[in-house]
């Protein structure tokens, strides 16, 4: 296999590692994925990152930490409980995606109301049983719109696409370690 | 319809524990617990939590738009909706067969993506358990830890998964959300330079593949009494078979097998699901429950996903992933293996067959050709169904004289194990957590047991909700910007009027 060059290592003294958080909301998970592809650049980063809350850890509750790494926009009303959460335990909060900045696909569905959405769904669907509707207390209440982050929370950066690609990632969390503001420039700004 | 452990008598009177989210799975899920005074379990509940209404807000968009779109549900298995959904518009624009520089660039994109991801199911969610212990250190279970620990095994993993990805890549344009596939064929061929490229790590790559079995099987024989054990239930079994009866992730009919391996029904035309197939809902998820129409809700639920199409077929066409085969058939005595944690080796095995059969197709000068798309009389109606990697995916149109779409209809993988799951957490639960403690080292044997079937939790979230609530949305200066109640009754109102 060819190995990608390691990134070279910043001249900065062997400070804490920063701690970040990552959570998908209403997204696919295509963001987190797009992380990973980051590939063996993963073990680089994690020489300076530790995670904390995050779907690739068992850390259920998010800590204090320096960077929040959101995907997804809000569909329901924990989203908006996790969002805030993060905001308030993170110094630095990134929205990641098209979801996260706009809504992305999920936000297909806000020119329909709830109620007739919720006839059509179960409608439309030739296969299923019909006549119950999921009504139990354990379950979030959907909101009747799919929101951006933006609209609830400070957000301190936005890298959009759907989904970002692994280098534009790369790009921030190094800019962001290295203490450089971020830019994403040619080649890594794109939508799709 | 009842269940053991499905539902308490007096929910009331019991505490809650809950585990949210599950972890390292992908989407939004959680585990209820219910426990009386003496720590006895009485009711578990693994809840899908998130909806989106993918079925109907699809419904008036175009369906070239389709196979893009869909893939917006899972960015793990993009492939799989991608594929499902174009195998689905084939029959729109009459391509009843496709040539065969599609039929083998769309087989390479998806045995790709098997491959990436099995992988990471794999190594980077699964690992931890399965070479930390299933109570060690909370903070040490990822694969930071595994890193760590095991660093060639982290970055085989990592590199197995990067194999895939740029298979995907080459075949569909871009590693995650795709254009490559399209009603009718493909959009592009592979180009001798991209195939070249593939073909220099292919070998390594199978050679990966077979430790990674190697490991699983030693995972096991290290513990053999666990493996086989542990959050192990019975259940009838479905996948898609090819025509030859050998396994195949791209195209076949649909068979299910008794708890027992007999045959329920085989060599079934995937167009007639509904005729096979009926789906329950329950009011406590919204992810549905599907069962075997022929024997009902109780007795008809079922395992989809490497388990069950590893035992469903009558041989894997790629030699090592046979031999694989032949061992884990074996190994059961002649009898189905039903045990969660099997899932894992059955996964490496088709990870390994994915890996042969990309070698094999990278070696197919047809992947090089430039006959990419087929077309025929103009259909009304399409369904398609691939093997995804979490098992049987099923995608429904039809779609207008406009070329809109009027009718969506999608079972994903992880609804078909929605039962199967539950099953397995209510084992688990009776036999590690009730009457003790509850530590998070127990509560993490629950979710060990959920991740054996590598769930797609957001794939699987289809329906609404209804409970009386209310909630306000308020932005970061404390305005309101929505605000929203629902009803006991199901009515929703929006804005202040509630």
């Amino acid at each position: 296999m060819t190995e990608a060059a390691a990134p070279a290592r910043e001249a900065r003294p062997a400070a804490r590692k920063l701690r970040v958080a990552t959570t998908s909301l209403a997204g696919c998970f295509g963001c987190h994925m797009s992380l990973l592809d980051i590939d063996e650049r993963l073990f680089a980063l994690l020489d300076k990152v530790e995670f904390d809350r995050s779907p690739i850890t068992d850390t259920k509750d998010v800590g204090e930490c320096d960077v929040g790494l959101i995907e997804g926009g809000l569909c329901n009303a924990e989203n908006v409980h996790v969002l805030r959460e993060f905001r308030a335990r993170c110094k630095v909060l990134i929205a990641v995606g098209a979801c996260a900045i706009n809504g992305g696909l999920p936000a297909q569905r806000n020119h329909l109301s709830l109620p007739r959405l919720l006839q059509e769904v179960y409608h439309s669907d030739p296969g299923a049983r019909y006549g119950l509707i999921p009504n139990d207390p354990e379950l979030p209440l959907p909101l009747n719109k799919v929101h951006p982050l933006h609209e609830v929370v400070k957000i301190d950066h936005f890298i959009p696409g759907c989904p970002p690609s692994a280098d534009a990632l790369w790009k921030v969390l190094t800019d962001l370690l290295a203490g450089r503001e971020e830019r994403l420039g040619h080649g890594l700004i794109h939508f799709d | 319809m009842t269940y053991a452990l499905e539902t308490a008598e007096r929910p009331e009177t019991l505490r809650r524990v809950a585990i949210d989210p599950v972890s390292r799975v992908e989407g939004h899920g959680k585990v209820t617990i219910l426990l009386d005074d003496a720590s006895k379990v009485h009711q578990v509940r693994l809840h899908v939590v998130e909806f989106r209404g993918f079925e109907r807000f699809i419904q008036g968009r175009p369906y070239w738009e389709v196979p893009v779109m869909v893939q917006r549900l899972c960015g793990i298995c993009p492939v799989s909706h991608h594929l499902a959904a174009s195998k689905a518009m084939d029959a729109i624009v009459g391509a009843t067969r496709l040539t065969p520089t599609a039929e083998k660039v769309r087989r390479l994109m998806h045995y790709g993506q098997i491959l990436q991801s099995h992988a990471l199911h794999f190594f980077h969610l699964c690992s931890p358990d399965l070479l930390f212990g299933f109570a060690s250190e909370a903070g040490r279970r990822n694969i930071v830890g595994v890193a760590q620990a095991h660093p060639e095994t982290a970055r085989r993993g990592v590199l197995l998964r990067r194999f895939g990805q740029e298979v995907i890549r080459v075949t569909a344009g871009k590693r995650i959300h795709g254009t490559g596939s399209v009603p009718g064929g493909v959009n592009k061929a592979v180009t001798p330079a991209e195939r070249e490229e593939l073909l220099k790590d292919i070998y390594a790559i199978v050679g990966w593949c077979r430790d990674a079995v190697r490991m699983v099987k030693e995972l096991h024989g290290q513990d053999p009494a666990l493996y086989n054990s542990f959050g192990v239930f019975r259940s009838n079994m479905m996948s898609l078979v090819g025509a030859d009866g050998g396994l195949d992730f791209y195209d076949g009919r649909l068979r299910a097998r008794d708890d027992t391996g007999k045959i329920l029904f085989d060599g079934v035309d995937y167009r007639d699901y509904r005729r096979f197939i009926r789906e329950e809902v329950k009011p406590w998820s919204y992810m549905k429950f599907p069962f075997l129409a022929e024997l009902g809700a109780e007795k008809g639920w079922y395992k989809v996903g490497p388990l069950a199409r590893v035992q469903n077929c009558d041989h894997i066409r790629t030699p090592l992933a046979e031999a694989e085969r032949r061992e884990f058939v074996d190994y059961a005595g002649g009898s189905p293996i039903h045990a969660p944690l099997a899932y894992h080796w059955t996964r490496m095995i088709e990870m390994l067959h994915a890996a042969e059969t990309i070698k094999d197709l990278l070696h197919d000068d047809d992947i090089l050709g430039d006959d990419l798309l087929a077309s025929g009389e103009r259909g009304r109606e399409g369904i398609g169904v691939v093997e995804a990697p979490r098992g049987t995916l099923i995608h429904h149109y039809r779609v207008d004289d406009d070329d809109l779409v009027t009718l969506c209809n999608l079972i994903v993988s992880t609804t078909h194990n929605n039962q199967a799951m539950n099953e397995a957490i209510r084992h688990v639960a009776k036999r590690y957590l009730s009457g003790r403690e509850i530590t998070e080292g127990l509560l993490n044997h629950i979710e060990v047991a959920i991740r054996a079937f590598d769930p797609c939790l957001s794939c699987a979230t289809h329906a609404l909700g209804q409970m009386a609530l209310e909630v306000s949305l308020v932005d970061a200066e404390g305005r309101e910007v929505d605000r929203l109640a629902r009803h006991g009754d199901g009515g929703v109102l929006r804005g202040g009027g509630a």
